[in-house]
């Protein structure tokens, strides 16, 4: 690892003033990805920011229908919270499968946000959950906000606070987990709000994505049997060492098929 | 430029002067020589390195030490009483021989410690289901599942 200066950030507008003070600075969150990146040497900021030590980023609120689940909130706290299993358990359920016990631990759902990893499992469950996404900033659609392979819509000096869910009438999250990662090979969130239905991708293309022909047809029939012929094409679809793209397609019918198959029990 | 840490590490307060790159474990092995955290994979996979930060087991091989400024850390050392008595984990392990050549050993522990805490009286899927950050290369795991589950009804029948 590269050396670095190391900044503690007492709330959200000191880490604000310090990431627009220092020269080519990144955020520390839980650092389950960050620090193996910089291990790795992969990139080599000059600043640390740690948001290790900032209270009100933490802990998650029921407001109405939506839950709120503050930036810094590791996977373990979502996982287990009395809350999200009574209002939106596929997002317990999410977090709870998310790499292994120590990592969420540490892990924090807004640098899995930020980072925008093609295989996180957040990303699923910010499209297919209707989020939106408050940075220190603004409020960001979750439909807006994933651009590409670890790209976001977040600016320069933007920190994530929050992701404000939207609690849907029933939600199911399928995933191929990469037996040794942990990683989505494919996951697929399906959520119903009413007569609309959300179907989101993780782990198979470059960053999350809706299949919204899916989303037609369930809510046209909201059976397993709908979506039956519906496939992803292969070309917008990552191959890689686990799997081709083809089989990556294939597995996102499986998938989505299985999320109705649960929702529909 | 170097940086103060201080932090409790086995109920003893400890300073250290660290660079911001210094990981936790490297910390815990190097500046405070508690040998016993060990550096299996050293990319967060193994486990070998589990300590608790303030009762909740971390991978401390992708932690950095100034993360745990304040924080209280346990680590394989500080298990047993202060008169040597084993703690009920490792009564277990020793018990269920949940060890071979001894390497993951350390993590495994203050993972199975972990596991009972947040789910007492476990079950065999459960535990190892538990157990997926945590790699032992010799013992195909059986004496050590045997061992975390003696020992978690042991710690639930004793809270």
């Amino acid at each position: 690892m590269h050396n670095f200066q190391y900044h503690r950030a007492s709330d959200v507008n000191d880490a604000a003033s310090k990431l627009s003070a220092c020269d080519d600075p990144k955020l520390l969150a839980g650092g389950m990805t960050l620090l193996p990146t910089l291990k790795n040497r992969l990139a080599a900021p000059s600043d640390l920011i740690d948001l290790g030590n900032i209270a009100a980023l933490k802990g998650i609120a029921v407001e109405g229908k939506e839950v709120v689940v503050r930036a810094m909130t590791p996977h373990a706290v979502v996982a287990a919270s009395a809350d999200v299993l009574k209002a939106l358990p596929a997002l317990a359920s999410l977090a709870g499968n998310i790499g292994d016990p120590a990592v969420r631990h540490r892990g924090t759902i807004g640098g899995s946000v930020a980072n925008s990893d093609p295989a996180a499992d957040y990303p699923a469950a910010c499209l297919g959950l209707d989020a939106v996404i408050e940075t220190n900033k603004r409020k960001i659609a979750a439909d807006d906000f994933f651009l590409g392979l670890f790209e976001t819509a977040l600016q320069e000096g933007e920190i994530i606070t929050a992701v404000r869910f939207k609690v849907p009438d029933n939600a199911a999250y399928m995933k191929f987990r990469h037996p040794a990662s942990g990683y989505a090979v494919v996951g697929v969130m399906v959520a119903k709000y009413g007569s609309k239905v959300r179907v989101a991708v993780t782990g198979a293309g470059p960053h999350a994505f809706r299949v919204t022909e899916m989303e037609k047809a369930l809510e046209a029939s909201f059976t397993p049997a709908a979506i039956a012929n519906i496939k992803v094409s292969p070309e917008q679809l990552m191959g890689d060492i686990h799997c081709s793209a083809v089989y990556r397609s294939h597995l996102i019918s499986v998938y989505a098929r299985r999320a109705v198959e649960q929702m529909t029990k | 430029m170097d940086i103060d840490v201080k932090m409790t590490v086995n109920g003893k307060a400890v300073t250290g002067k660290v660079e911001p790159r210094t990981l936790l474990v490297q910390f815990i092995r190097e500046h405070l020589r508690l040998t016993g955290t060990h550096v299996g994979c050293d990319t967060t996979q193994c486990g070998c390195c589990v300590v608790h930060v303030d009762g909740v087991a971390m991978k401390s091989c992708t932690m950095l030490a100034v993360q745990a400024e304040g924080r209280s850390v346990t680590t394989i050392e500080g298990l047993a009483a202060a008169d040597g008595t084993l703690h009920p984990m490792q009564e277990a392990f020793r018990e269920h021989h949940g060890l071979q050549c001894g390497f993951c050993t350390p993590g495994m522990v203050m993972m199975g410690v972990d596991i009972a805490r947040r789910l007492p009286n476990a079950d065999e899927k459960t535990v190892r289901h538990q157990l997926e950050g945590n790699i032992c290369r010799c013992t195909g795991y059986q004496g050590i599942v045997e061992a975390i589950m003696d020992a978690s009804a042991k710690m639930a029948a004793k809270a």
